[in-house]
């Protein structure tokens, strides 16, 4: 928590226009995020950091919000008609969804990985050259596909192929074309949303040790539903669980408990936490 | 099992005891199904075989560099105007045709979706595939020629109103096919949704819209109702779309299957023969290119 | 084991500096410009179709105006003495298509039936494609063919049957005369023409038959038709009758076969073999020579025209979308 707001007034708050001032290392500062489709309110009350150069973790069982909120990161949910948030997201202070703010300048410093690997039916060249070419950088962009092929573990696989097309690719190999063509633009975070679900677990084990290289550069947070995946490659993590409303018999998501990695899986403070790291349900 | 099984099936297929009859209905249908295929072959078969060989004896070089013939029932000279006529006429309204056509279709499906507006517009699209060639040919006399006069950009803007319904709810079928998380992966990178649209979605569908196109395209050569009130007739080539009458292919085989002529007629068959040629080069490349795009979305 | 060289070429992004993303940006505004251009080019389609019935309505005022509702309800068609009575016309349009329907659906069903569940696989795509190069021969080729091919040939046909059966009664009514070019062969160019689209609609409905229909079917003991009948009919009875009625449409709004086969006589009769007319091909033999009030009239059949094809057609989609079964989830 930033040390220098101390309680500020209402007036205040709704007064600044300057980044509010967050620790340094702080990325991302979630206060009271509330995220609704419609009337329907799917995850509620999230609360937590993400620290530059970490490695941040949501898990929890399915359907508790743990990819609506990552979606929050990189406004995503934008995309989604009825989707509508309360509460900040400061990003280095400032707040993600000021009106002010455009989504389209928002993802360009935060990427995202999905779940299922979604290449461009174009060569392997022209997709990790596609988002440098959205900002008008008409020029040689061989020296930046190498770079963020080099750094997405997939330069000598793919160096002799670059024109081909990137569908011929085998399923692992898509997912670290489609990190290298986030890392190409250059941001700041990589969100990845269960990255290595579709995969077979030689593909997921080069994906973790991936993130473990990569993550001196960028800071990442990652949703997956493997608990196992968290523990490994994780510095802190957020368990997240569903909460049923008995009188419109939905249900909403909610941010149980949050702390570095280590505390979550070896001592952890809520029950229901400690009853999904074991195993007990979920 | 169908509740709406006819109740005498129900009962046949309960009482093994006749199959005698059932099994006699059952090839009586199976003689039905075949022979309506080929009674159909039939028909083709004649009308191909008879343009190939009446319109094959027309062929020569004169016939495609030679203006027409001044007296109709003697023989001699060629049909040179004529297919110009269909070639450019044609192009001029799939110039103006195919962008509008796409543009409409980016807006029902990238942007209208189930609204209102944009299921007004997909339902006339749909409707007005229906409009009969001669009602369109018709429509561009009162609005273009009564005005302008007859040239062959009234030929162009008749064909062009029969090409955009075809090309608009082709070109939103193949928008469908592109799977949206091609679009997401491109908005995650920071790009705007037009120009996702322009270098993701469009290059993705790209060869099912030029499929769709190429079969509008084809459809529209072979029109000649709406040519009739619109070029006029001529017999000398004119390559200036709006000045003056031009001739086209189709006109030309309805203008010489009417007269008694030997030789006309003769004309007319080696001016079918052109057109189908042409006709079915299109759609024959339509659909090649199709199938290679339906092989790589298999891969 | 380190998989990466640590090679810093791409820089990641400093965002320690993330005030400037509350400038305002120049991109925001192509999106709507592009969305506006989009949405004005499918308005072009309705544009287009209020431009047609708002001006042909317009030019063929003077015809409507001077005949009243005579004009489609008497049939006396005489452009020298001023009269414009269309009844004959509407009455072969009528007529030659429903001599093509009688003639297609069967036929139509038939193939599409048959390249769906009797065809062995290999057959199945030279059937559609055979279906494609139907239906990609422009109309007056049919046309030539039908008038200076089939016409002559079939004559003596219906001499002969008309022979035979003139002055039997019923059959007398219709299997009579001894034109070539006659509402018959108008008809059967008609149904050449609309086979491949009732067939193609009907293979798509066909197709959408669940399996596990099929297989009830046959689970217990159904021959091949049975199964027809029992499963894939009933399913695709409401798409079926859709694609014959879009079929109906294109027979009525066709124009250039039709007015070079049917024999352009103006005459309300039930003797097919006879010659007659239909809207379309009036239009397109009269219009070069008229003026006036005769071509306002000739437009006129336009409008009707029009107006028919869009009530059959809107029936026909109202009627597949209203028998959809996927979209009432059965």
């Amino acid at each position: 928590m930033s040390p220098e707001l101390a309680a500020p007034t209402e007036e205040v708050v709704a007064q600044t226009t300057i980044p509010e001032p967050v620790a340094p290392n702080v990325v991302f500062d979630v206060r009271d995020l509330d995220v609704y489709y419609g009337e329907f309110r799917a995850v509620r009350d999230v609360n937590l950091e993400v620290h530059q150069h970490e490695i941040t973790a949501f898990i929890g069982p399915s359907g508790c919000g743990k990819s609506t909120v990552l979606r929050c990161f990189d406004r995503m949910n934008d995309l989604i008609e009825s989707a509508r948030v309360d509460g900040k997201i400061l990003y280095h202070g400032v707040d993600l969804y000021d009106p002010r703010i455009d989504p389209v300048e928002v993802r360009k410093r935060i990427g995202m990985v999905f779940q299922k690997p979604n290449p461009f039916p174009k060569s392997i060249y022209d997709n990790i050259a596609f988002g440098p070419r959205l900002s008008g950088n008409k020029g040689n962009l061989d020296d930046v596909v190498e770079h963020a092929l080099r750094r997405a573990a997939l330069w000598d696989e793919v160096k002799d192929r670059l024109k081909k097309s990137a569908m011929g690719l085998s399923g692992g190999q898509q997912q670290r074309l489609c990190i290298a063509r986030a890392i190409a633009v250059e941001p700041e975070v990589i969100l990845m949303d269960e990255p290595c679900s579709a995969l077979d677990p030689i593909a997921t084990a080069r994906i973790e040790d991936l993130m473990q290289e990569l993550k001196s550069d960028y800071t990442i947070l990652i949703v997956t539903h493997n608990m196992q995946q968290a523990a490994r490659v994780s510095d802190r993590t957020a368990f997240f669980t569903t909460e049923v409303n008995s009188e419109s018999d939905t249900r909403t998501g909610v941010l149980v408990e949050f702390d570095s990695t280590d505390k979550i899986f070896s001592a952890p403070s809520d029950e229901r936490t400690e009853n999904y790291v074991t195993g007990r349900f979920g | 099992m169908s509740d709406l099984m006819p109740p005498d099936v129900e009962r046949l297929l309960l009482d093994a005891t006749t199959s005698r009859s059932r099994v006699l209905k059952n090839r009586l249908a199976s003689i039905w199904m075949l022979g309506a295929l080929l009674v159909a072959v039939v028909p083709l078969a004649l009308v191909i075989g008879y343009v190939l060989f009446k319109g094959i004896g027309q062929i020569s070089v004169a016939w495609f560099t030679e203006d027409l013939p001044t007296i109709t029932r003697k023989a001699g000279g060629g049909m040179g105007p004529a297919i110009v006529g269909t070639l450019l006429i044609t192009l001029v309204a799939a110039l103006m045709a195919i962008p509008l056509g796409i543009l409409g279709a980016i807006y029902l499906h990238e942007y209208g979706g189930k609204g209102r507006t944009a299921r007004l517009i997909r339902f006339m699209a749909d409707v007005m595939t229906g409009v009969p060639s001669i009602v369109m040919g018709l429509f561009v006399y009162t609005v273009w020629t009564l005005t302008f006069g007859l040239n062959g950009f009234g030929g162009s803007l008749a064909l062009g109103c029969l090409m955009l319904p075809i090309i608009i709810r082709t070109t939103e079928e193949m928008l469908r096919l592109v799977p949206d998380e091609l679009r997401q992966a491109s908005y995650a990178l920071g790009n705007r949704k037009w120009r996702t649209i322009m270098t993701v979605v469009l290059p993705a569908a790209f060869g099912g819209i030029t499929s769709g196109v190429m079969i509008a395209i084809a459809r529209a050569a072979g029109e000649t109702a709406p040519l009739v009130f619109t070029i006029g007739a001529a017999r000398n080539l004119n390559l200036n779309i709006f000045d003056g009458p031009m001739t086209a292919l189709s006109v030309q085989i309805f203008g010489n299957a009417q007269t008694p002529f030997e030789a006309a007629q003769a004309r007319a068959w080696g001016a079918a023969l052109t057109l189908v040629a042409i006709v079915f080069a299109m759609t024959i490349l339509a659909r090649v290119v199709s199938s290679r795009v339906a092989r790589r979305h298999a891969a | 084991m380190t998989l990466l060289t640590h090679d810093s070429g791409v820089a990641p992004g400093n965002g320690g500096d993330a005030s400037s993303l509350l400038e305002p940006t120049s991109g925001r505004r192509g999106d709507s410009i592009f969305k506006i251009v989009a949405l004005a080019a499918g308005l072009v389609v309705l544009a287009i179709l209020a431009l047609i019935a708002f001006s042909t309505t317009r030019e063929a005022w003077p015809a409507f105006q001077q005949e009243g509702f005579g004009f489609i309800t008497s049939s006396t068609w005489v452009p020298a003495d001023g009269k414009f009575g269309a009844l004959a016309f509407i009455y072969g349009t009528v007529l030659s298509s429903l001599i093509a329907l009688v003639l297609a659906v069967p036929v139509s069903l038939g193939i599409a039936l048959y390249a769906n569940e009797a065809a062995p696989r290999r057959l199945r795509k030279p059937v559609v494609y055979v279906m494609d190069l139907l239906a990609a021969i422009p109309s007056v080729v049919y046309g030539l063919w039908g008038i200076i091919v089939l016409a002559p040939a079939i004559q003596p046909v219906y001499k002969a049957i008309s022979g035979a059966v003139g002055d039997i009664p019923i059959l007398g009514w219709f299997f009579n005369g001894e034109s070539g070019r006659s509402y018959m062969t108008a008809g059967i160019i008609l149904a050449i023409m609309i086979t491949p689209i009732i067939t193609s609609l009907s293979r798509e409905v066909i197709a959408t038959v669940p399996s596990a229909q099929r297989e009830a079917a046959y689970g217990m003991g159904a021959t091949r038709w049975e199964m027809i009948r029992a499963a894939v009919l009933p399913w695709s009875r409401g798409g079926i009758v859709g694609a014959v009625m879009l079929g109906l449409g294109r027979a009525m709004g066709e124009t250039i076969a039709v007015a070079l086969v049917i024999g352009s006589q103006a005459k309300i009769t039930t003797h097919l073999f006879e010659a007659g007319d239909s809207m379309a091909a009036v239009i397109v033999n009269q219009f070069g020579e008229a003026s006036g009030t005769h071509r306002a009239a000739l437009i006129g059949l336009g409008v009707v025209l029009f107006g028919v094809t869009i009530i059959v057609n809107v029936s026909a989609r109202g009627i597949v979308s209203r028998f959809d079964r996927r979209s009432q989830g059965a």
